[in-house]
């Protein structure tokens, strides 16, 4: 078992981690200090102060506007609209006009429906959680809502990425082309999460405040606005917010969760049509993660069970008894292996899964119990500036699309200066026994703290992890080495992994990055 | 009346038997769903002791039993036509005329009269079972001292049986307008309880909801016409009326607040028994089936997938069959070796060749109709001699294939050219934007018999049947426009089907032909005057669109098991049996998706339409064309991402080489 204490300490205050080579993080002091490649994915920068979030958290615009005397039914009709049962009832006891008995009668069922309510949201006491609050808890980028960038999502199969700011406006980024289109829509709130269509180059699936957006950008466009009509609107009552979304690696369904629904939704999204995937127990879902050969998905709920479904029968199996929540998922590439964290808990956790999932009898096929393979416990490093303490809880995990390098991103403790958040790297083995080997530390800009992180899908020479910082700057840390799991061509006959070897032959012949001579 | 093929094998070992168990589920549902009826009925919440224990008492009644075996009897006649009538191509009426058609057709009325009548049955039943007041449709009259007794009209029960009968009439007619005897496929795969357990609520809930309507429509009908059969029953068996009671085609008499809650009861009853028998026997056919790769056993193999996916009759088999081509193809790696490998004597990949061909022939067959479709639509549905047309069809095969998609612009002009003055002269009025107008183009338009006659496929025609020679899909799209504009002579020479003889024939049309077009163009003018005329052959809005991708599904399948098939034949197939058929395969799909990408670019199509959101009336083929839009590039960018660079070495045109580059690059 690998702990932080075996890690090398981070770099010093002020230096930037830059790249990995020759099994050694390299640090600068400034992103512009190494030789660029042809084409580098573009390191952004959005401040936070030039963004503007939504300065009306509620609903309506009801307050903007003037007091205005409506009949009674007129006002009850609005309130059943906005707000359902409880809003009539409201409006009906706290109105003069009414009868007497049915002021007090409607005073006794509100009360009676708020007892009944707070009975069941003690037993789930996310429920009582305003929405934006419940995305900021449940999604995966560490402190959402004062986040400058608060999704990020690298297309599948082409260097195009996307990047939802904090004004809720989603740039799309291609290497291809300079024209970076904004796309923008009256319902895109909240965005908790993105990710692009696989087998498709323009379809992005967005997860929005209440309903779930799925964005048409025509790649060979040159328009920098694309209207609302490129996007899809699917939507579910009571099915909001939205805060997982995750596509099926062949691209034909897509899942979508929410913290206060019990059901997870498969939508077919071209026949804008979904079927409810209920289970009682664990008060919604908050996470969720698609094997990348699509047999099993993740889906975790905010008390302590979590629940891995297999895809062939829908069948799913659960994982109680857990100290917390499940805070973060990953699955090998092969997808037999799942790392989890847990809230409250220091360490990660790995199931392994044995056989196709369905074959026998429907199961998963799943292990008995989970083991731990790495402990992320506080450990202290001294650096020329003084100590440093990194561990603790984690937010999120990711791992290279080549199972070699495994991202963690620690919580840290917001109120000592000398605990940050920090991005530790490992890299993982998985024969003879699957392993974690302790790689090093990301840092940023001084101040800047890491966010959320994403691994390139299908980078050629390694692994590329893109970082987005607190102070609003993407940047991209690539890993070079050579996979020992990739077959070398003409050793073999086929490759196992045709999307990271047609990369480097589909632009041409050239290159997109070079080994550094450093 | 039984379903089509019915001494075919699926039907008999697999349909029957799944028809059996949704039976038997739903006849098992309905004593649970009796005593929830009589309990409800007699619902007192200041007794509730009372109510409960003489519920109880009288659900061993002998009322209720008798009840329970006619409603038995009642569902397996629902069952029954269930069976009967189900299908899993939706049929879209396309004008408002069709829709009427479709109604009075006589199978539908068989249908709606036995509903009708079954309606009543379950009326009488549950008046029997909430007894009472209601129980008979005879009561001694309240009558003064000293007078004879008399037996009088109980009102209430003849209410409660013409309720019956409306319901059961309007369940079949919105059957009907919903399409809820159309079995479609769910997207994922799940156990049938858990379909069951998940679609019961929504179920229950509709079915109250329809009673709530039903029980409306039906209190207006009462009031306006109530007193006809109250008349007609009256003087048939001799009744009296009871003067002492509120007539209920009154005001007074219909605010019963009892009355109309055992009503809508009663109804919900109905409705939610017949609904779960839908609901079953939906789940239970659509429920994949997994058929055997190959059989060792020479009379198994017309059981086999091969055998099975290329079969006409019945269509649920098809479709059953080429699902599960998509769920092998996916994820069942020793299936798909099954598929891979060659015959044992002879060495000939056998599966694979029928499956491919099989898929390319539903694919070609697609793009053909899709070809032909926006063809008339871009002659605004003028029709030309038939027997030019047919002539097109055999003698454009040959023409050369790079006289390509600039001729479809030239075309109109072309073909007006050949026209005579006279017979443009008449259709100015009628012609102008395409779509709205009535006569437009249209499967069921009653106007273009030469469009129709295209329609339909054609068996002189080499693209009668499958598809045997990727040289002649290639040039699929360009059939029929490039002859018309090459002159009839310089058809090329070699080919012996290229008569001149019928082109001539259309330079110069005799002028009998000539005025017997002009006769039916006046015709079609004046009629387009008439404005009923014109509401009933008006098309509905894309409701064409739809048609034409009714059967989707099945396309939708083969691209999925095809792709996903080629995808693993990279890594899978020894033999190498994938790779003679690839350039087909990709001609085939670069092909519908021109023709598909055209399509969508036609007035209606790319709009989404309305849907509801109810598990019955199901409304997944409204939708279909997009999810074949998706499927299609979805398979193509799986066959380029797994090949990627490889795919060059394939042998295609030019054309379909630079779209396939759009793939390979991701800006599709």
């Amino acid at each position: 078992m690998n702990s932080l204490a075996l890690f090398p300490p981070p770099p010093p205050k002020g230096h930037i981690t830059l790249y990995e080579s020759n099994n050694q993080l390299v640090s600068g002091t400034s992103y512009d200090c190494y030789q660029k490649q042809e084409w580098d994915p573009p390191s952004l920068l959005f401040p936070r102060e030039t963004l503007k979030p939504h300065s009306r958290p509620e609903n309506t615009s009801k307050a903007a506007f003037l007091d205005h005397c409506d009949a009674l039914w007129m006002r009850s009709a609005a309130a059943w609209r906005d707000s359902g049962l409880s809003g009539l009832l409201e409006e009906i006891s706290n109105s003069s006009e009414v009868p007497r008995w049915l002021t007090v009668g409607s005073r006794w069922v509100l009360a009676l429906h708020r007892w009944v309510a707070s009975f069941h949201t003690s037993l789930f006491p996310h429920l009582t959680l305003s929405s934006e609050d419940l995305v900021a808890e449940f999604s995966q980028v560490l402190n959402w809502s004062d986040c400058a960038v608060r999704a990020f999502a690298w297309h599948p199969h082409t260097d195009k990425f996307a990047v939802t700011l904090l004004d809720d406006s989603i740039r799309i980024y291609n290497s291809k082309s300079s024209t970076a289109p904004t796309l923008k829509h009256r319902v895109q709130r909240n965005v908790a999460a993105m990710q692009w269509k696989p087998l498709c180059a323009s379809a992005l699936a967005v997860a929005c405040h209440n309903c779930l957006l799925v964005w048409h950008v025509d790649p060979t466009s040159l328009s920098t606005r694309p209207s609302s009509g490129c996007a899809q609107v699917l939507s579910h009552p009571g099915h909001s917010p939205v805060t997982s979304i995750a596509w099926c690696p062949n691209g034909s369904l897509l899942l979508s969760a929410s913290p206060v629904d019990t059901a997870m939704m498969v939508w077919d999204v071209a026949g804008e049509n979904c079927v409810p995937l209920q289970r009682v127990g664990g008060g919604g879902v908050t996470l969720l993660s698609w094997a990348p050969d699509g047999s099993r998905v993740l889906a975790a709920t905010p008390s302590s069970l979590f629940r891995i479904w297999e895809t062939r029968m829908w069948t799913c199996e659960h994982w109680p008894c857990l100290k917390g929540r499940c805070q973060t998922g990953c699955w090998s590439p092969d997808g037999s292996r799942l790392l989890f964290t847990v809230q409250g808990e220091m360490v990660i956790y790995a199931l392994t899964f044995s056989s196709v999932p369905g074959e026998p009898q429907g199961q998963t096929g799943g292990p008995k119990a989970a083991v731990i393979v790495a402990d992320l416990s506080e450990t202290t490093f001294s650096t020329p500036e003084g100590e440093i303490r990194l561990g603790g809880e984690v937010q999120s995990m990711a791992w290279d699309p080549q199972g070699e390098r495994l991202a963690v991103l620690l919580k840290g403790d917001p109120e000592t200066l000398d605990h940050p958040p920090m991005i530790a790297v490992f890299k993982t083995r998985t024969s003879p026994i699957f392993e974690l080997l302790p790689c090093g530390f990301v840092q940023g800009e001084s101040g800047a703290e890491p966010r959320l992180m994403q691994f390139h899908p299908n980078f050629a020479n390694g692994a590329l992890l893109t970082v987005c910082w607190s102070n609003g700057r993407i940047s991209h840390v690539p890993f070079y080495f050579v996979s020992v799991g990739r077959p070398l061509p003409g050793l073999r006959g086929s490759p196992t992994l045709p999307f990271s070897q047609n990369q480097v032959t589909e632009n041409g012949g050239r290159l997109l990055y070079t080994e550094l001579s450093s | 009346m039984l379903p089509s093929a019915p001494n075919h094998w699926f039907v008999r070992k697999v349909i029957y038997w799944r028809w059996a168990a949704s039976v038997a589920w739903s006849l098992l549902l309905l004593p649970v769903c009796t005593a929830l009826f009589v309990l409800l009925s007699r619902v007192s919440l200041l007794h509730p002791i009372g109510w409960i224990s003489e519920s109880f008492g009288l659900l061993c009644g002998s009322y209720v039993i008798f009840s329970l075996v006619l409603l038995f009897g009642v569902l397996l006649v629902v069952g029954f036509f269930n069976l009967e009538y189900y299908t899993a191509v939706p049929s879209i009426p396309c004008t408002k005329i069709a829709l009427l058609g479709k109604v009075l057709h006589p199978r539908q009325c068989i249908h709606m009269l036995v509903h009708c009548m079954l309606g009543m049955l379950v009326a009488w039943c549950t008046a029997a079972m909430i007894g009472g007041r209601y129980r008979t449709l005879s009561c001694p009259c309240a009558v003064e001292e000293g007078a004879a007794p008399a037996a009088c009209l109980n009102e209430l029960h003849l209410f409660f049986l013409l309720a019956g009968g409306f319901v059961g009439y309007s369940y079949s007619l919105l059957g009907l307008l919903n399409n809820v005897n159309y079995v479609s496929f769910k997207i994922i795969q799940r156990h049938k309880y858990l379909w069951f357990r998940s679609s019961l609520l929504a179920v229950v809930r509709y079915s109250a909801v329809r009673a709530l309507y039903a029980v409306r429509n039906f209190c207006i009908f009462y009031y306006f016409l109530g007193y006809i059969p109250r008349t007609w029953i009256c003087s048939t068996l001799g009744l009296l009326r009871d003067s002492s009671l509120h007539r209920l085609d009154s005001l007074a008499g219909l605010l019963d607040l009892p009355l109309l809650y055992h009503l809508w009861l009663s109804c919900c009853f109905l409705l939610l028994t017949w609904h779960v028998s839908v609901l079953l026997f939906r789940i239970f056919v659509s429920e994949a089936y997994s058929f055997p790769v190959q059989s060792s056993f020479s009379e198994d193999t017309s059981q086999c997938l091969p055998k099975v996916i290329s079969e006409k009759e019945p269509m649920i088999l098809k479709f059953l069959g080429l699902q599960d081509l998509a769920v092998l193809a996916h994820n069942s790696p020793c299936r798909r070796q099954e598929v891979f490998s060659l015959s044992q004597p002879g060495g000939h990949p056998h599966n694979w060749n029928a499956i491919c061909t099989e898929c390319l022939a539903l694919l070609g067959e697609l793009t053909q109709r899709l070809v032909l479709y926006q063809e008339v639509l871009s002659s605004n549905g003028r029709s030309w001699p038939p027997s030019c047309g047919s002539d097109h069809k055999s003698t454009s095969s040959e023409t050369s294939e790079n006289s390509g998609t600039e001729e479809l612009s030239h075309t109109p002009r072309v073909r007006a050219g050949l026209k005579t003055p006279a017979s443009s002269l008449f259709r100015a009025p009628v012609g102008g934007a395409g779509g709205t107008l009535p006569f437009t183009p249209d499967l069921d338009s009653p106007f273009s018999p030469a469009v129709t006659r295209r329609m339909a496929p054609d068996p002189s025609s080499p693209w009668h049947g499958s598809v045997q020679s990727p040289h002649l899909m290639r040039r699929g799209p360009k059939l029929w426009t490039s002859s018309a504009e090459s002159p009839p002579g310089c058809v090329l020479p070699e080919s012996p089907a290229a008569v001149p003889s019928p082109p001539a024939g259309a330079q110069k049309p005799s002028f009998l032909s000539l005025w017997f077009q002009n006769r039916q163009e006046q015709v079609k003018g004046f009629l387009a005057k008439r404005v009923l005329i014109m509401y009933l052959f008006n098309k509905l809005p894309e409701a064409s669109s739809q048609a034409l991708f009714a059967d989707s599904q099945m396309h939708i399948w083969a691209l999925q098991g095809l792709s996903h098939l080629v995808a693993a034949s990279f890594t899978e197939d020894k033999f190498g049996v994938v790779q003679i058929t690839l350039p087909r395969i990709l001609s085939t799909m670069l092909m519908l998706q021109e023709a598909v990408d055209r399509h969508f670019k036609l007035p209606h199509a790319s709009s989404k339409p309305m849907r509801s959101t109810c598990c019955l009336e199901d409304s997944t083929f409204k939708m279909l064309r997009f999810g074949l839009r998706s499927a299609l590039k979805t398979a193509l960018y799986r066959i380029t991402g797994t090949f990627g660079q490889h795919l060059h070495a394939v042998q295609m045109s030019a054309e379909h080489r630079k779209r396939l580059q759009l793939f390979m690059d991701y800006k599709e």
